[in-house]
């Protein structure tokens, strides 16, 4: 198949899944926690650019989240700045953060990165802990949220909020997933690939290998400030686990563990992690232990993430 | 239409197992997590309930069915898990919500559903101001601060240190007191923090030890923080008198402390010195039972966090039995008509505008001696 | 100067932990290139089985050995069936085998044991020494003793024994290393077996200060391991360094500046040197392979 079929087929596979889910569901809690599967997903789609395309491990990317989420909670609670624009407003903020951290960051390798990142995202999470007077600390706040069920009532349409929440989310998803895939194939975005293939090989190259670290650090950090601006939107309340440490290492673990190297793969990764858990608490006790066991085999025996490896075995199986 | 039809065929696949007459409560706890040993007595405290209740024949000749989820005290698996309680078990009633944070996060769901719910978290930020649908059992954080301040200044103390848990029970507690302190005439000289995994808290210690005229100190927390700081607070040598919270209210934080935790004080609920009430104190036949109950089904001691949860156990039965039907309503109605219910953490007498219902009087000031909880004289 | 004193102390014994954690890091890293985030589970254990073996009657110096012998046996059992399975695999995705490995051993403690807070009796009791006008416990002696005594011990192992230095070659070059005839499979072993013990000596040490319970491991990992990085990842010096330094920087914060603070403090000034110094304060001498 060719790259644009394949980035055609990755659409049109998103958009018949998300329109189809519905006919299973039973009620709101499945709206909801597809929702969160969606929120997730455009978090880790932001993970694909910097992991799968540019090959840069980020432990700390609910910093950003964290920084999306509370610039809905804080501008609105505090500033009165409406829900909406308080999107664009953690986006930009995330975007000039990682701008100004990701140059003396990117500059490390390896574990060096894994544990600048992860430091980045610790101070986040602990800001927003101990400044009470803005954030509520370890509490949580309040956020002040919009509900899309009017723009459906604008369309003539009468839906729960959990329904439209769906709708909403899903088209953002769609539309990081797209934006996305159409870096992959520009210039830039083979840049990144050249620089996870082999850093020296692309600087030979002369790739601006700086610059391009850079800018996918840049765009996966508003991938994530967006998710977190929507997750605080959605879930009306917000706690600083949002930007905890524990919260960057399950976003990468779903990137991982879908396929770091696909769009698609991040997105699978991302409903796998979001719904297991779920599925999961009828073992109570075991729960976890069961959590732990599934990412290990997957690692184990499908190196390359679950969707790249499926894959892969279909393809050579002669049609 | 046919979405419609789809849901009610999902829906009765969901209800075709269990017998018809059956009230499902719902529980969402922290049995999990760095709050476990507050949520994990409450789960036990409420299977045992519902099994005892069930053995007697249920209520109004309904049985109990209990469902409940572990959200490890983080708030928004808790929200998920309501929403899960509220749309697919179809439950009449929640109790739970262990930590504060997640009570919080799940209150707006409840208040939407118009579900009853019975918090067993601390803080007053729950109960204050009142919503129609929210109650709770614990004495709030602020009862403690003022219990606390209460008996300082009968002591004559006037100045004080805090060292507070940045986790959310300490550092909402540290607020309240804040917020009272003035109302007794004392003073805070020196106020420290320390993170919710410290391991070592003398800097922070020293740092109070070195501030002039301290007279005592408080330690709003819950978890190891606590039993770290009694223990180093004898190691820096501090010799004021160091009062904790309700949070450090069970046994174990005894064990933990070890000898360190002589003379340490804190404002509780009866439950801790149940067979140390004078036998005509009104609470004592309650306490008494459910500990030996308790202390019985699970081989545990018993300490006062399970007791929260016995208390909304038992208001959510009675109001259940007085409203003589499981509809949400009622039961809400007629839970806000709880008066005169004596409950592990006091007599209990809610209203319109207190969905708490104790006062002052239902905390005791202990004091720890000789490895036991000994009421202080009054 | 009693109350700096006060503050050396409480810094370096919460240091020495870390520095145990960040020398369990390096070992097994240097071994395999692989870096564990189950290892804050391996102290979890220590302290875990100690308590309840003792609890359960036996003296205190039967339960530590037998804490120590069991968690080699589970770092054997989690260098066997997670990481040998999967050589080869990139550097997240052995993250995330490690990360799912601490979660199982984590479920599993809570399982096996329970989800409370622990302690066992101190060593040499609980009466404070007085030094210079400042306290120090004598588990806290026992804490920087014992680090000090491994230290010493793995150096003397690393240089001094065929084992040893097998070891060492494997870490400069793996496959140089199998050209000589070392069993690299048995180097992995042996190194997963010494890193889970020296974590579980050092939640032997520890558990009378700080207490333990099943959920206390991700913690320990994440300062054990920037700790590690701090001092230049896979050198035993550095962890050493690295971990004193990450514990004094934050008693001294606590004591001096804010105590709110005192974690950023420490993660302000890793990010600070990882700025200067890309390699850690102890940098390896590593050409990027092409």
């Amino acid at each position: 198949m060719t790259r644009p079929g394949m980035k055609t087929a990755t659409l049109i596979v998103l958009i018949v899944l998300i329109a189809a889910a519905p006919l299973v569901f039973s009620g709101t809690y499945h709206y909801r926690v597809a929702t969160l599967v969606f929120i997730n997903a455009i978090a880790v789609t932001g993970l694909v650019v910097l992991i799968g395309y540019a090959g840069q491990v980020s432990l700390g990317h609910a910093g950003f989240f964290g920084i999306g989420a509370y610039a809905c909670a804080i501008g609105a609670t505090h500033f009165g700045v409406p829900p909406l624009a308080c999107i664009a407003i953690g986006a930009v903020l995330s975007g000039a953060i990682a701008y100004a951290v990701g140059r003396p960051i990117l500059r490390l390798k390896g574990y060096y990165l894994a544990v600048a990142t992860l430091g980045f995202g610790i101070l986040v999470a602990m800001a927003l802990t101990n400044e009470a007077q803005w954030t509520g600390g370890p509490d949580g706040m309040i956020v002040p949220s919009i509900n899309p069920r009017g723009w459906f009532a604008l369309a003539g349409l009468k839906v729960k909020t959990a329904v439209a929440w769906y709708w909403l989310a899903g088209t953002v998803m769609i539309v990081g997933a797209w934006i996305a895939l159409n870096l992959k194939d520009s210039t830039s975005g083979r840049a990144l690939r050249a620089l996870h293939d082999s850093e020296i090989a692309a600087r030979v190259a002369g790739v601006d290998v700086t610059g391009a670290k850079l800018q996918a650090f840049v765009i996966s950090a508003v991938y994530a400030s967006v998710a977190g601006s929507l997750f605080a939107l959605f879930n009306q309340f917000i706690t600083p686990d949002a930007a905890d440490f524990l919260h960057s290492i399950e976003l990468v673990t779903m990137t991982v563990l879908g396929g770091a190297g696909m769009v698609l793969g991040g997105i699978v990764g991302a409903a796998l992690l979001t719904i297991l858990p779920q599925a999961l608490t009828v073992f109570q006790d075991y729960e976890s232990v069961a959590l732990g066991v599934i990412m290990i085999a997957v690692m184990i025996f499908l190196g390359r993430g679950l969707v790249p490896s499926l894959a892969n075995a279909l393809r050579r199986r002669p049609a | 239409m046919k979405k419609l039809a789809l849901a009610a065929l999902a829906a009765t696949a969901v209800l075709a197992t269990p017998a018809a007459a059956e009230i499902k409560i719902g529980s969402t706890l922290a049995v999990t997590g760095p709050a476990s040993f507050l949520g994990d007595p409450e789960k036990k405290t409420l299977e045992m309930l519902v099994k005892e209740t069930n053995a007697n024949g249920g209520v109004n000749g309904e049985k109990i069915e209990l469902v409940v989820y572990d959200d490890g005290a983080d708030p928004n698996k808790a929200r998920t898990f309501a929403t899960r309680l509220l749309e697919e078990d179809e439950v009449v009633a929640v109790i739970g919500g262990t930590s504060t944070g997640a009570t919080m996060a799940m209150v707006p769901l409840f208040e939407q559903a118009e579900v009853p719910f019975i918090s067993l978290a601390g803080a007053v930020a729950i109960i204050d101001p009142v919503k129609e649908w929210v109650f709770k059992t614990p004495h709030t954080d602020r009862m403690a601060c003022q219990k606390i301040f209460e008996h300082m200044k009968g002591e004559g103390i006037t100045k004080i240190g805090m060292i507070s848990g940045t986790g959310g029970f300490g550092q909402s507690m540290r607020q309240q007191c804040l917020d009272v302190v003035g109302d007794y005439g004392i003073e805070v000289v020196a106020d420290e923090t320390y993170g919710p995994k410290d391991s070592d808290m003398t800097p922070q210690l020293t740092n109070i030890k070195n501030t002039d005229g301290i007279q005592a100190v408080v330690n709003p927390g819950f978890g190891q923080g606590p039993a770290i700081v009694t223990r180093n607070y004898r190691q820096v040598g501090l010799d004021v008198p160091l009062y904790q919270s309700h949070g450090v209210a069970s046994k174990s934080f005894i064990e933990l402390a070890g000898d360190a935790a002589n003379g340490v004080r804190l404002p509780a609920a009866a439950l801790l010195v149940a067979d140390k009430l004078p036998d005509d104190d009104p609470q004592k036949p309650v306490v008494t039972a459910y500990k030996t109950a308790y202390e019985d089904a699970t081989g545990e001691p018993v300490s006062t966090f399970g007791g929260h949860a016995y208390d909304a156990y038992h208001m959510l039965i009675d109001a259940i039995e007085r409203a003589g039907s499981a509809d949400p309503a009622a039961i809400r109605d007629e839970l806000e008509k709880t008066s005169g219910f004596m409950g592990t953490a006091g007599l209990v007498t809610m209203s319109p505008e207190d969905h708490l219902g104790l006062d002052l009087t239902a905390f005791r000031m202990l004091e720890i001696k000789d490895g036991d909880w000994t009421l202080i004289e009054e | 100067m009693a109350e700096l004193l006060q503050f050396l102390f409480s810094g370096l014994t919460v240091g020495a932990v870390y520095a145990l954690v960040a020398l369990g890091f390096t070992v097994i890293y240097n071994a395999s290139g692989v870096v564990n985030f189950a290892q804050g589970e391996f102290v979890m254990y220590g302290g875990m089985i100690t308590v309840f073996t003792y609890d359960a009657g036996m003296p205190l110096w039967f339960a530590a050995a037998s804490a120590v012998a069991i968690t080699c046996l589970i770092g054997i059992v989690l260098n066997r069936l997670a990481i040998e399975p999967a050589r080869g695999a990139s550097v997240v995705s052995l993250i995330i085998i490690t990360i799912g490995a601490s979660i199982v051993l984590r479920g599993i403690a809570q399982i096996v044991f329970d989800k409370q807070i622990h302690r066992f009796p101190a060593f040499s009791g609980d009466t404070p020494l007085l030094v210079g006008g400042a306290t120090v416990l004598p588990q806290s002696l026992w804490v920087l003793g014992g680090a000090a005594a491994i230290f010493a011990a793995l150096y003397v192992f690393m240089t001094r024994t065929m084992t040893g230095k097998s070891i060492l070659a494997t870490a400069n070059n793996r496959l140089a290393a199998q050209l000589v005839g070392v069993n690299v499979k048995v180097v992995m072993l042996l190194s997963f077996a010494l890193s889970a013990a020296i974590g579980a000596i050092a939640g032997v040490l520890v558990t009378p200060i700080t207490l333990t319970n099943a959920g206390i491991g991700v913690g320990i990992a994440l300062k054990g391991f920037a700790a590690a990085v701090l001092g230049g990842m896979g050198n035993p010096a550095g962890a050493l360094v690295g971990g004193l330094l990450l514990g004094l920087i934050e008693a001294l914060t606590a004591g001096y500046l804010s105590s709110s603070y005192k974690d950023a403090a420490a993660f302000v000034v890793i990010l600070l040197v990882l700025f200067f110094m890309p390699g850690g304060l102890f940098a390896a001498r590593t050409v990027e392979r092409v």
